[in-house]
């Protein structure tokens, strides 16, 4: 039951970052596709830490944590370039 | 050895979705797009490192990849122009 | 233990299911100011359902995951705030069927222009 549960979400979770990696290839312009990459980069933050406790090793919740920041540092630099430059 | 014993399919996966933003960075004109496939590139790369169970080397890539080579690369399209020219 | 790891894949299920649908909405919606609703809205949603049901999981790992999820709580609308602004900006077109637009009249009304 457990297993089965986890198994489907973890196959939504999938078709969600192939769905976020069509529209970052066919996006048109920039910005839908700096979209697309926020939310791939939000689909896989909770795929790490699935992995993590499919793996039951704790250091890989780091991974996802570091992850998170950097997109952020990296998204919102990307606006404030498109915005005014750097 | 099959192949699929050595990866299983969400690996492939992976590694299909890196191949495909990289063409996307390497032969996009928009320059801030090809930004954006970079980025994505380090984020699936990052993943199958953590798939591949190399914690530390994710962990460096998703620092390097979506953050530092994203803001240096904004520096850089920012000192150049922002669309590639045509070939003459 | 079974009832609480049925609840918790349950709830994993529920905010994969959330992720999905923004996902959607990101591939559906007509413009990027829709697209940006629908997909940053509806994926922290079910970011933070997933980290939650994760955390039902393996209740040993609640205090890291509550900081991930406190994390994404704290900076992915600041992230999408910046990312809508500098889009509208830069002269990102509205959709054909949107109905109204007011963000020129309360930049007139603040004096900004």
């Amino acid at each position: 039951m457990v297993d089965l549960l986890l198994d489907l979400a973890l196959s939504l979770a999938a078709g969600a970052a192939l769905l976020a990696v069509y529209r970052l290839l066919m996006g048109p312009g920039a910005a839908s596709r700096a979209v697309a990459m926020d939310v791939l980069s939000l689909i896989i933050m909770p795929m790490m830490a699935g992995y993590a406790l499919y793996s039951g090793r704790m250091i890989y919740l780091d991974v996802a944590l570091v992850y998170g920041i950097l997109s952020f540092l990296g998204v919102t630099s990307l606006a404030r370039y498109a915005d005014k430059g750097v | 050895m099959d192949i699929v014993t050595l990866f299983n399919l969400e690996d492939l996966l992976i590694c299909a979705v890196i191949l495909v933003a990289a063409l996307g960075a390497v032969l996009h004109r928009n320059l801030l797009a090809a930004v954006v496939f970079a980025g994505v590139v380090s984020l699936a790369v990052s993943y199958l490192f953590l798939r591949l169970s190399a914690p530390d080397v994710a962990m460096t890539e998703a620092a390097i990849g979506a953050g530092i080579t994203t803001v240096i690369f904004l520096i850089a399209v920012r000192r150049t122009e922002e669309v590639e020219r045509e070939e003459p | 233990m079974g009832a609480q790891q049925i609840i918790g894949a349950a709830v994993t299920l529920l905010g994969t299911a959330f992720l999905f649908l923004g996902a959607l909405g990101i591939v559906r919606m007509p413009d990027l100011y829709n697209r940006m609703q629908a997909g940053t809205k509806a994926t922290t949603l079910g970011n933070l359902l997933t980290l939650l049901g994760l955390g039902i999981l393996q209740p040993a790992w609640l205090v890291k995951l509550a900081l991930i999820a406190l994390f994404v709580l704290v900076t992915n609308p600041i992230s999408s705030h910046a990312l809508a602004r500098a889009a509208y900006r830069s002269g990102v077109p509205l959709a054909d069927v949107t109905v109204r637009d007011e963000y020129p009249e309360a930049l007139q009304e603040h004096g900004e222009a």
